[in-house]
């Protein structure tokens, strides 16, 4: 292992954020949103383990353990949810799904 | 044997309660024991009471009994308590026997009514507040007392509810006397701000040593003061509401707006004489006000054809004069006239009342006439009351108090030939319209026909009221006659005397009043009980036919509170009709209401747009904690 | 070895932004494992070498697997494809582009200010990671594992499909 500034680290996660949260914005198909999400719980583990990695502590990959916990829960209710909708909608347009429209 | 004093108020009030509580499960005959009883024993107690304080008078001419505390608030700790001295005792022995009359009437004239328990309720509720009224030590008791009259002669003007006439008349009565209801609570809450007690015995010591005579503050307060007690006592300019409050039964009249209720401003007036001492100006108001109603009522009544309503408008008259005597000063002057007024007036409207009952509830003169031999005694007593109200030289009471306030109009250092000169045109008109109504309703042809004489319990009260307008002038006479002044004697140990005046001018002014009398009495024969038809033929005229209407509407105060109060207060709920406030919280809504309309354009329900939200309003929320 | 570092960090950020932009979804899930192994990558360069073994393991391992599963069984076929570049028209990155560049820049700004610490200085041990999850940090563990007892229960009911169900959601 080799030092880097945190801040940069930081900036890898930063930017995988920004992105998955582009990617949240402008996909249209449930499984990329999802997908998407993926990437922004994944930055956000990121961004523990280098400030864990920052302090020489345990605690950024315990707080990397609990989210990765977080995403396999969501993932597993998220596709069964994604199974659901398509059998209801036959189609995975997340726009289908407009019946709360006010 | 002072201490029973508070069983005069009391016996009323507890029969009130009994009444109001268990009244219409008792028999009749219950209900006029406990209602006529109650005011029996008051009277007995009074009549006791008032016996020893006049023989043999307590040292100081006056018997305080305190009851307890009322209320202890801050620095406020009104003490309710009875005061008997000369002046409450008249007033206590006036009403009292006079109510025990009426009561013992009513129960007869009554008899007949569904509401007869609640009847005697709310005469027995009146006697009580009427008796803490006059003998109340504090201006707050009193004012007790006061809203109590008040509330009573709404709930028996409009005792036949169930006629909207009789509603509206007891609703116009509060109202107006209501009026002077309030301007009499600021005068208290100024009081009571400049002095910081209401025991009026305080008051009216700290009032003299404070206050100047003339200063503005005493103006102010007597003034407001008084625009109470022209509320209550149906002088100008609240008088308007006494003539329509005979829609009540009779003996409600007799008692409230003859006798007792309306002299209520007299009493309070002559209880506060120190603060309208110190205000001259007030106290020529006073003098002024009453000149001014006796004429204005006493011309009203000539032309009224109702027999009640022409009784009303003489009891305003009367009681002018008695405003007349407290303005120049005569104070014992204006309570004998009281006393007096109380008997005859009481009289004249029980005996209308047996007229009326007789003749099918017919209370139209025009349509009366010759009851003379279907009624003998209604006739005699109402001939003597008549008289009596007329002032009929010598045999009447009328004659000695109410000469002796038009003498007084003229020789007190406050009075002056104006008042003098009203006095007696009143004292020539109050003969005429008396004695119209005598020849009206007893003489000439015989219009109706009566169904049944008077019961011996309606007519004892009667005759008893008859011998007291003959004989209850008697205490007071006049010099040049035989000089009894025990009246006055006894009311100066609690307010001030007024200067004699010269013998042979007061002989010169009731010669001339006396004559005036006569005059009217004449004037009366020749218009309304002879043959001649000159009073139609002036009726029928144009300008008489403008001057009767002009006169029959009292003098147009109606129409003119109308226009000026009524009619724009209508016109306010007209266009308020859709209440304005309504606008602001209306508003409210339509706001929320456009809200709506704005938000709901977000709500897209796709997914898309609500993580958009999401994320920008993150984005915002960083921009924020980073950047301020 | 801060090689390791850039080149993983630079290879997680390509790979990201293709799958972000893939229309066929295979594509693209083949592209989210490829970043999750960077990111695995970047772990090991700063030491984390625990944290790296379970990305890869249960990350890319278990939760793309799952994804794998559930495009298997939906089948959107090559007509989802054509939807999906129908889709992707260029106009509707710029919004999204743009709230993304804002959220970047106030990172920055925040990061300009750091204190210049450096990362990955020390290998954290799997044994200390144990050790503290274990010691201070296990009522959080016996939270997720609550949360996974959920997890488990919901997916199941909702994964349930009933013979002849017409308009379940």
């Amino acid at each position: 292992m080799a030092p880097v500034p945190v801040e940069h680290g930081l900036l890898l996660a930063g930017i995988l954020f920004a992105l998955g949260t582009v990617g949240v914005l402008v996909r249209r198909n449930i499984l990329f949103i999802l997908m998407s999400l993926e990437i922004m719980l994944n930055a956000a583990g990121l961004a523990f383990v280098v400030s864990g990695a920052a302090w020489a502590q345990a605690d950024g990959q315990v707080m990397f353990i609990f989210i990765l916990t977080i995403a396999a829960a969501e993932v597993s209710v998220g596709l069964a949810l994604v199974l659901q909708f398509y059998h209801r909608f036959k189609t995975l347009d997340a726009d289908a799904a407009d019946r709360m429209r006010g | 044997m002072f201490e029973v004093l508070w069983l005069i108020p009391a016996m009323p009030l507890a029969g009130f309660f009994v009444l109001a509580v268990a009244g219409s499960r008792l028999p009749r005959a219950g209900v006029a024991f406990i209602g006529v009883g109650s005011v029996a024993i008051s009277s007995a107690v009074a009549l006791w009471i008032g016996g020893n304080f006049i023989w043999w008078p307590p040292q100081e001419q006056a018997v305080t009994q305190t009851l307890w505390t009322w209320m202890d608030v801050a620095s406020f700790s009104p003490r309710l308590g009875l005061r008997l001295d000369a002046l409450s005792t008249v007033m206590v022995l006036v009403v009292t026997f006079v109510g025990f009359l009426i009561h013992l009437y009513s129960s007869q004239y009554m008899i007949d009514d569904a509401g007869y328990a609640r009847f005697f309720a709310y005469m027995n509720l009146f006697m009580a507040s009427m008796l803490i009224l006059v003998l109340a030590d504090n201006l707050l008791f009193l004012y007790l007392g006061w809203e109590g009259v008040g509330l009573c002669s709404y709930l028996l003007i409009g005792f036949w509810y169930e006629d909207p006439t009789n509603a509206r008349a007891a609703v116009k009565a509060f109202i107006v006397t209501r009026t002077g209801d309030t301007a009499f609570a600021i005068g208290l809450f100024l009081l009571f701000n400049t002095f910081g007690t209401l025991q009026i015995q305080d008051v009216m010591t700290r009032a003299s040593q404070q206050w100047a005579a003339g200063s503005a503050t005493a103006t102010f307060a007597a003034a407001l003061l008084l625009g109470g007690a022209l509320g209550k006592s149906a002088q100008l300019p609240l008088q308007t509401w006494l003539p329509d409050a005979m829609a009540g039964p009779t003996p409600v009249s007799a008692l409230i707006h003859a006798a007792t209720m309306v002299t209520a401003g007299v009493y309070l007036i002559a209880r506060t004489h120190v603060l309208f001492e110190l205000a001259p100006a007030v106290q020529g108001a006073v003098a002024i006000i009453g000149a001014a109603t006796l004429l204005v009522a006493g011309f009203s009544a000539l032309v009224q054809s109702d027999l009640k309503r022409a009784l009303a408008y003489s009891t305003i008259s009367q009681i002018g004069y008695m405003f007349l005597a407290l303005g120049v000063g005569a104070w014992s002057a204006a309570l004998f006239h009281f006393a007096n007024h109380a008997f005859f007036k009481a009289l004249l409207f029980l005996t209308a009342g047996v007229v009326i009952q007789s003749a099918h509830h017919e209370q139209n003169m025009l349509k009366l006439g010759g009851l003379r031999k279907q009624l003998p005694l209604a006739f005699w007593v109402f001939l003597i009351g008549a008289s009596a109200l007329s002032s009929f030289p010598l045999v009447t009471n009328g004659f000695y108090s109410k000469d002796q306030i038009i003498w007084y109009a003229w020789s007190s250092p406050l009075g002056n030939s104006w008042l003098w000169a009203a006095g007696l045109l009143g004292a020539i008109v109050t003969a005429v319209y008396s004695f119209r109504m005598v020849f009206l309703t007893f003489f000439g042809t015989a219009k109706t026909h009566t169904a049944h004489r008077p019961s011996q319990i309606m007519s004892i009260p009667l005759v008893v009221l008859a011998v007291l307008s003959v004989v209850s002038g008697f205490v007071q006479v006049p010099h040049w006659l035989g000089n009894t002044r025990c009246f006055s004697a006894f009311i100066e140990t609690a307010l001030p005397s007024i200067g004699e005046g010269p013998v042979v001018a007061e002989l010169v002014s009731t010669v001339i009043v006396a004559l005036g009398t006569v005059l009217g009495i004449c004037l009366a024969y020749v218009f309304f009980g002879g043959k001649w038809p000159y009073a139609d033929a002036i009726a029928e005229s144009a300008r008489g036919a403008a001057l009767h209407r002009f006169l029959f509407a009292g003098w147009g105060f109606d129409w003119m509170y109308g226009m000026l109060i009524v009619r724009p207060f209508f016109w306010i709920t007209r266009v308020n009709r859709d209440d304005i406030v309504d606008l602001v919280f209306d508003a409210v809504a339509g706001m929320v209401e456009v809200m709506h309309h704005v938000l709901s354009w977000t709500q897209t329900g796709r997914l898309r747009g609500y993580a958009m939200g999401i994320a920008l309003g993150a984005v915002l929320t960083i921009a924020i904690l980073v950047f301020v | 070895m801060n090689f390791l570092f850039y080149i993983s960090a630079a290879i997680a950020v390509l790979s990201t932004v293709m799958v972000v932009t893939r229309p066929n979804p295979v594509h693209g899930l083949l592209y989210l494992v490829l970043s999750l192994f960077s990111v695995a990558l970047v772990f090991l360069s700063l030491g984390a070498n625990f944290a790296a073994a379970l990305e890869v393991i249960v990350y890319a391992g278990a939760i793309m697997v799952l994804f794998v599963f559930v495009i298997l069984l939906i089948n959107p076929g090559s007509e989802a494809t054509d939807r999906e570049k129908r889709w992707l028209t260029p106009g509707i990155w710029v919004g999204p582009s743009i709230l993304a560049v804002v959220l970047l820049l106030e990172l920055i700004y925040v990061l300009a200010f750091g204190g210049g610490q450096l990362s990955g200085v020390k290998e954290v041990t799997p044994k200390e990671v144990g050790l503290s999850l274990f010691g201070p940090y296990v009522l959080g563990v016996e939270l997720a594992s609550m949360l996974l007892l959920a997890a488990i229960v919901g997916a199941y009911h909702l994964g349930r499909r009933r013979a002849g169900e017409g308009d379940e959601s």
